[in-house]
């Protein structure tokens, strides 16, 4: 087995393991994961960082900031 | 009796209150024309230097300074069928000043290739409707002297049953077209050398085409995370002209690169609420593209809840990176090879950045302004094993 197929499954089983450990949350319980410091995504204040990272750093994406193209970047 | 008016007027004020602090969805009442939501304005200043710029072939200055400004006006609507429009539109204007551009031509002073002004609008839509779905559609546009470059974008989201879930989908593309200014002393067309809006520069173009998926999952009321994984393809002239090479015969000549380049980062986030004050959010990212460069990035940021108002969120992300099989630094490259660059963004290096952001969201306003809802100002400082250091300060300032 390949180093990547062996990263992937190792993947797939932390997923599937996680899967079923969600509990279900109903609409009222979710008032810590509606906090505004819970949100799954970059703040608005972190623009810049993130360009300036794709910028100065061969690797770029999967932060749903820019991952090529757009500007002189890589 | 004066006692029962009393406690009727703060029942009463109780309710409005409570109401004023609902979210919109409760039903009752869905505004169907459209609604100014928010104003974000962010502003940054970046300042970075060392000692390995590409443009000098790995050696010389790589001081650099860059203002950000940008403006997203965000309105929405409900239709009819009670579905939910948001519309984003935005304005960005970065202006920088480069010691490495200016290298481009050494011979002036200060060239005009000192500054450029990055100028860049987008809009974007989408909606959601009852069922949790959402298509969304945008498009960019980016213009600097040297660089154009025109984006569109596609989305698709739909969120489980019992919205515990939810499943994304973004296509992107970028066609960018760059004026070829090759250094000074490799340009073949005896062109004065001046860096003007009339000299007559050759042009290439680079097409960009990304997929992103995402899965995002509430594992219980105090836990989330998110899986993310982009699959971007590059096309063109993926170097860029100025970036001078020095051989080991001392003969000089502009990077080369391949024509195409497949990217697959993989990431997940994830973040916990850890009692009542602090929020753990935490990232990891592997990258790997067909350059043979690959990348570890893991970044955690704490956000200390000093109140329900303020919070104060130290961060620290770390990066190593193996470097591209074409880098080599100054007079390294042997006229063998076929690709060559001595861009050390491209090279292995260690990076860390660390800093801390305060937020202020107080419930009558910033400064008891009302509309000023939320105002974050973050500071960070950034260096990599190969000397590079940066420190930046961001503001955003959200008015409702």
């Amino acid at each position: 087995m390949t180093k990547t197929t062996c990263r992937l499954v190792l993947l797939a089983a932390a997923t599937a393991m996680l899967s079923t450990a969600c509990t279900t949350v109903k609409e009222y319980q979710k008032n810590r994961l509606n906090d505004g410091e819970m949100t799954l995504g970059n703040r608005k204040v972190e623009k810049t960082e993130l360009s300036f990272e794709s910028y100065r750093e061969g690797a770029s994406g999967a932060n749903g900031a820019k991952s090529g193209g757009g500007c002189g970047c890589n | 009796m004066k006692k029962l008016n009393l406690a009727i007027l703060a029942m009463f004020a109780g309710i409005l209150y409570a109401n004023a602090q609902s979210p919109a969805d409760t039903g009752t009442y869905k505004n169907r024309t459209l609604q100014l939501e928010e104003v974000n304005i962010v502003s940054s200043y970046y300042h970075q230097d060392g000692d390995r710029a590409a443009v000098t072939g790995g050696i010389g200055t790589q001081k650099l300074t860059d203002l950000s400004n940008s403006i997203q006006v965000t309105l929405s609507k409900y239709d009819t069928h009670d579905r939910k429009h948001t519309w984003n539109v935005e304005l960005g204007i970065d202006h920088y000043t480069s010691a490495s551009s200016d290298n481009i031509d050494p011979k002036t002073i200060s060239s005009a290739s000192a500054a450029d002004t990055r100028f860049y609008p987008s809009v974007s839509w989408e909606m959601e409707n009852k069922n949790g779905r959402t298509y969304g559609a945008g498009v960019s546009f980016s213009h600097e002297f040297d660089y154009q470059s025109i984006g569109a974008n596609l989305l698709f989201a739909q969120k489980t049953h019992n919205k515990m879930g939810e499943f994304s989908l973004k296509l992107q593309t970028y066609q960018d077209n760059l004026k070829l200014i090759y250094p000074i002393e490799l340009r073949t067309n005896g062109g004065s050398g001046g860096y003007g809006e009339h000299e007559d520069y050759a042009t290439a173009g680079r097409k960009t085409y990304s997929g992103s998926i995402s899965w995002s999952q509430i594992v219980n009321s105090r836990f989330q995370l998110m899986f993310l994984m982009d699959v971007i393809y590059q096309s063109g002239y993926l170097g860029l002209p100025f970036h001078r090479v020095y051989f080991n015969d001392n003969s000089v000549h502009v990077e080369k690169l391949p024509d195409s380049r497949l990217k697959i980062p993989l990431g997940i986030r994830a973040n916990y609420f850890v009692g009542d004050r602090v929020v753990l959010r935490g990232y990891y990212r592997y990258y790997h593209d067909n350059w043979q460069i690959s990348a570890h990035t893991a970044s955690l940021e704490t956000s200390v809840k000093l109140s329900p108002f303020y919070s104060l969120t130290p961060f620290y992300r770390y990066n190593h990176q193996q470097g591209t099989k074409y880098f080599a630094g100054y007079q390294a490259h042997t006229s063998a090879d076929e690709y060559y660059t001595s861009n050390y963004d491209l090279s292995s290096f260690d990076s860390h950045f660390f800093g801390a952001g305060i937020r202020m969201m107080p419930p009558h306003g910033v400064f008891g302004w009302q509309h000023l809802n939320m105002m974050e100002l973050r500071a960070g400082h950034y260096t990599q094993s190969n000397g590079l250091h940066a420190n930046i300060i961001s503001l955003n300032l959200k008015f409702k």
